[in-house]
């Protein structure tokens, strides 16, 4: 084992123990910030596998952009914020077997076929740099470049339409006057007892619940 | 170095983010175990990158495409999730069955769109 051996060996350690902690913990919010340790990890190991431009590339958008953008998704689904207990699904032991054979087999795989393989890597220092890189992107892969940044506008405006409320499709009925906002149903029954859903108090002189409600729709 | 490391934390990676699809019930949850599963791939694509280390950089540079992909794929994936919560105040992907065949169970069937009166649409 040589030292890059080693490091790299470690780094996975604590990017594997990082995703394990993602889809093992109790708590959602501890979940994003163990997404961050896994993809962390990840970035120190792509240094040293050299290939530096996608290192920081890894650390701006998935630790600065991704996480965030899920941090502000538990947010604004209100999930609760402490320690939750019915994070995991009924199918949880399908689920182990299923992904404990997926490793089992890529392991096996992969062990077998690269058992024996090495690449000395002071010889690719700086095969990851970004004047070689740039390069690259710019005169050999110029085209694909161009049309993910139109997948991206496309998935710009998407999110905008999706998340606009006053957006609506041509519906079949003309819309003649503007119609009351149709304020989401709370569930109701046992279920809703059991989601902790309270219910709404409707009377009109009590303004902490019109407060409320307004604060309902924002959302 | 040699390759089986980093491929084995790769395929390692996966699994837990496959795990993690398969067995989280938030809608966000799954999210983040398909970014694990998008990450181990990118792995993938770096060391074998390294180890052919050819003129193209296809390795590298498919790596960033997939970065892209999965940076457009989180936004929109956050919209979604943001207007089922929206129109039916869960993101429990277990109690979202409206699609599902069979018999409904009406007790977990939250996410059915039910108007003023109670009455199914």
């Amino acid at each position: 084992m040589t030292a890059a051996d080693v490091v790299i060996v470690l780094l996975g350690v604590v990017a594997v123990g990082g995703g394990v902690l993602v889809v093992g913990t109790r708590q959602l919010v501890h979940a994003a910030l163990w997404l961050v340790v896994s993809f962390g990890a990840l970035a120190a190991s792509y240094v040293v596998l050299a290939a530096e431009f996608i290192a920081w590339v890894q650390v701006l958008i998935y630790v600065g952009a991704v996480v965030v953008l899920l941090l502000f998704g538990i947010m604004l689904t209100r999930a609760p914020i402490g320690r939750s207990e019915d994070l995991d699904s009924g199918n949880r032991i399908v689920a182990l077997v299923v992904a404990a054979a997926t490793a089992g087999v890529l392991v096996t795989t992969l062990v077998r076929g690269f058992r024996s393989a090495y690449v000395p890597i002071k010889d690719r220092v700086g095969s990851g740099s970004t004047h070689t890189l740039g390069a690259s992107l710019f005169q050999t892969w110029v085209l694909p470049f161009e049309a993910l940044s139109v997948l991206l506008l496309a998935a710009l405006i998407g999110a905008i339409v999706l998340s606009r409320t006053d957006i609506r499709g041509a519906g079949p009925e003309p819309e003649e006057k503007p119609e009351p906002r149709r304020r989401p149903t709370p569930p109701r029954g046992p279920v809703a007892r059991r989601l902790g859903v309270a219910k709404r108090r409707t009377d009109p002189d009590d303004e902490d619940t019109i407060v409320l409600s307004r604060v309902d729709e924002e959302i | 170095m040699h390759l089986v490391y980093p491929v084995v934390i790769a395929a390692l990676l996966f699994a837990v983010g496959m795990y993690g699809v398969l067995a989280r019930r938030n809608a966000i949850l799954v999210l983040m175990s398909v970014e694990l599963m998008l990450n181990a791939v990118n792995l993938n694509l770096v060391v074998f990158d390294m180890r052919w280390a050819d003129r193209l950089h296809g390795g590298q540079v498919l790596t960033l495409f997939v970065i892209v992909l999965a940076a457009a794929e989180v936004g929109i994936g956050l919209a979604l999730v943001l207007l089922i919560y929206r129109n039916r105040r869960t993101v429990d992907v277990d109690r979202l069955r409206a699609l599902a065949e069979g018999d409904p169970d009406p007790d977990l069937d939250v996410g059915a769109m039910t108007d003023d009166e109670g009455t199914r649409r």
